[in-house]
C-alpha cells in the first residue's frame, strides 16, 4: 500500500526510423502533400539579429556521415528570449521570429544546414548567465531515443568560459565538441558544427 | 495563478523505461550510440520551454489520412480512426502538443524515395498527417491500416504493423518520437525494434486497443493510443530565472 496516486510512465521512446522525413519533411520524401511546411529558415525577412548559418554532419561510429538524420533546432532570438510564456525574462521578443526550425541531411552529402540569427544569451539555472547557445535535438534510424546536445558559437570565448553548462561537463576536452567553429564565406557568417555520434570525438549529449 | 507567473520544470527521464541506445538485436545501433554517459543537465530556460504551435501551421486535412492525399480515388485498405489523449506523467491533460504521423500503406511500403519494397505505391496515399491536441490533450486522425513490411536487420525480420508518432508538448524536454502497435499483431512479440524496450510494462503501453466504441459503423473501426509525456511541476527556482541565487549548484 502506498499513500499517493500511482504516477504515469513516460511513453517509451522509439527509432524514428528510415523514413522518418514522410512524416516530419515530406518534400525530403519525394512528395508534395501539406500545405504548409516546416523548414530549416528559422529567420525572416525583418527578423533582428545577424544572419548566420549552421551547418554540419552528423557522424557515426565508422566515420561516416548519417545521410537520414533529422535534427530540430530551437533557440533564443537576437535579444536572449524564447518565444514561450514561460520565459519570464524582461526582453523584448520578435514577431517574426518563432526559434524553431527542423532540418534534414542531404541524402548524398549528409551535410544539413539551419539559417537563423545569432541569438542572445539567456538566464541560466542559478541566475548565471548562459553564453548565447542553441539546443538541438537528433533522431534517425538507429537512434533509439532522441540525442539532446547544444551548439555554443566559437566567437564567445569569454562568454563560454563561464558558461554554467560547458562548465559541468567535467572533462575540458570534451566541452570543445560543443562550439560551433566560425567561418565567413562569401559574406555569411556559417558556424560549422559535426555532431560525432561515437567516437573518439564523441559529441557530449545532455541527459536532459 | 497564471500561466505566466508559474514557470515549471519537468520530471527527470526514467531512461530505464526507454531502449538503451546501444541494443545490438536492431543492428543499426550499433554504430549509432554514444558510448559516453550523457551528462545531467538540470531543466533551465532552454529546457522548459519550446515551440509553440497554432492551427495556422496546418491545413484543414492534414489529420485525414484517407483524403489528404486522394488523386480521383480512395487509398487501399481497412479504414481506420486513430485517437487518444496525451498527457503528463501527473496525468493533466498536454493541450495544444503538435502531433505528428506517418506510416506505410496497406501494402506495407512507404512512400519515400528510399523504400523499395516490392509492394506498390498507393497512388491515393501520402501515408503522413499531424495535428493538435485539443483543450482534453485529445487528438485523432483516420486512415487506412498499414501493413507489415520485411527489412534488413537478420535475414528474415519483418515489422509488425506499426504507426509513427512524433509528439511536441510544451517544453523541449518532452520531445518524443515513438511508435503504435495494433492489439494482437502476432509479429509484435518477435519484433527487434520494439524488443530493444527493456521494460514489458513499456512494451505493452505502446500497443493500442480496439475501441468498439468509437468507430463509424458500416465504415470504420477505431483503436485508442495514449502517449503519455514527461510530467509538470512547479520550479524552485523562479527567483533565479529572474536574475537571483538560488540554492542549487548547477
Amino acid at each position: 500500500m502506498v499513500n499517493t496516486p500511482e504516477q504515469l510512465q513516460e511513453t517509451a521512446s522509439q527509432t524514428a526510423g528510415p523514413y522518418v522525413h514522410i512524416g516530419l519533411a515530406p518534400h525530403a520524401a519525394g512528395f508534395d502533400i501539406f500545405e504548409k511546411n516546416f523548414s530549416n529558415v528559422l529567420a525572416g525577412s525583418g527578423t533582428r539579429g545577424d544572419r548566420i548559418r549552421i551547418e554540419g554532419r552528423v557522424i557515426d561510429g565508422s566515420g561516416t556521415p548519417l545521410r537520414d538524420v533529422l535534427l530540430e533546432m530551437w533557440q533564443a532570438n537576437a535579444a536572449g528570449k524564447y518565444r514561450h510564456p514561460a520565459d519570464l525574462q524582461d526582453k523584448p521578443l520578435d514577431d517574426t521570429f518563432r526559434g524553431w526550425g527542423r532540418a534534414c541531411s542531404d541524402f548524398e552529402s549528409g551535410i544539413w544546414f539551419f539559417d537563423t540569427v545569432k541569438p542572445g544569451p539567456v538566464e541560466g539555472r542559478t541566475g548565471r548567465t548562459m553564453a548565447p547557445h542553441v539546443n538541438l535535438w537528433i533522431v534517425a534510424r538507429g537512434i533509439n531515443l532522441g540525442l539532446n546536445t547544444r551548439m555554443y558559437f566559437s566567437d564567445e570565448a569569454e562568454a563560454n568560459a563561464k558558461d554554467p553548462v560547458l562548465n559541468l561537463i567535467e572533462w575540458e576536452v570534451r566541452r570543445s565538441t560543443l562550439i560551433g567553429q566560425r567561418e565567413a564565406r562569401a559574406g555569411m557568417s556559417v558556424y560549422r558544427f559535426d555532431i560525432h555520434i561515437q567516437g573518439p570525438n564523441e559529441t557530449v549529449f545532455f541527459d536532459v | 495563478m497564471s500561466e505566466q507567473a508559474a514557470p515549471r520544470e519537468f520530471c527527470a527521464r526514467n531512461r530505464s523505461a526507454h531502449p538503451p541506445a546501444f541494443a545490438p538485436g536492431y543492428k543499426t545501433t550499433v554504430l549509432r550510440s554514444p558510448r559516453n554517459a550523457p551528462i545531467a543537465l538540470l531543466n533551465s530556460l532552454s529546457e522548459i520551454t519550446a515551440p509553440v504551435f497554432s492551427s495556422d501551421d496546418l491545413g484543414p486535412l492534414d489529420n485525414d489520412l484517407i483524403l489528404n492525399y486522394a488523386h480521383g480515388g480512395l487509398p487501399v485498405g481497412e479504414r481506420i480512426i486513430v485517437h487518444g489523449y496525451v498527457r503528463d506523467q501527473f496525468a493533466r491533460p498536454v493541450p495544444n502538443a503538435l502531433v505528428e504521423v506517418w506510416q506505410a500503406n496497406a501494402g506495407g511500403r512507404y512512400r519515400h524515395r528510399n523504400d523499395t519494397y516490392i509492394a506498390p505505391i498507393d497512388p491515393n496515399f501520402g501515408g503522413c498527417g499531424r495535428m493538435l491536441t485539443d483543450r482534453d490533450g485529445h487528438y485523432v486522425f483516420r486512415t487506412v491500416k498499414p501493413g507489415p513490411y520485411p527489412w534488413r536487420n537478420s535475414v528474415d525480420d519483418w515489422r509488425p504493423a506499426h504507426i509513427h508518432y512524433s509528439i511536441s508538448g510544451s517544453g523541449w524536454v518532452q520531445r518524443l518520437i515513438t511508435q503504435l502497435y495494433f492489439e494482437g499483431d502476432p509479429l509484435i512479440s518477435q519484433d527487434a525494434i520494439l524488443r530493444t524496450i527493456p521494460d514489458e510494462a513499456a512494451v505493452r503501453q505502446l500497443i493500442a486497443r480496439l475501441d468498439r466504441n468509437s468507430g463509424v459503423p458500416l465504415d470504420s473501426l477505431a483503436y485508442r493510443f495514449d502517449i503519455v509525456l514527461r510530467g509538470a511541476r512547479a520550479t524552485w527556482f523562479e527567483s533565479a530565472v529572474q536574475g537571483q541565487p538560488a540554492m542549487q549548484s548547477e
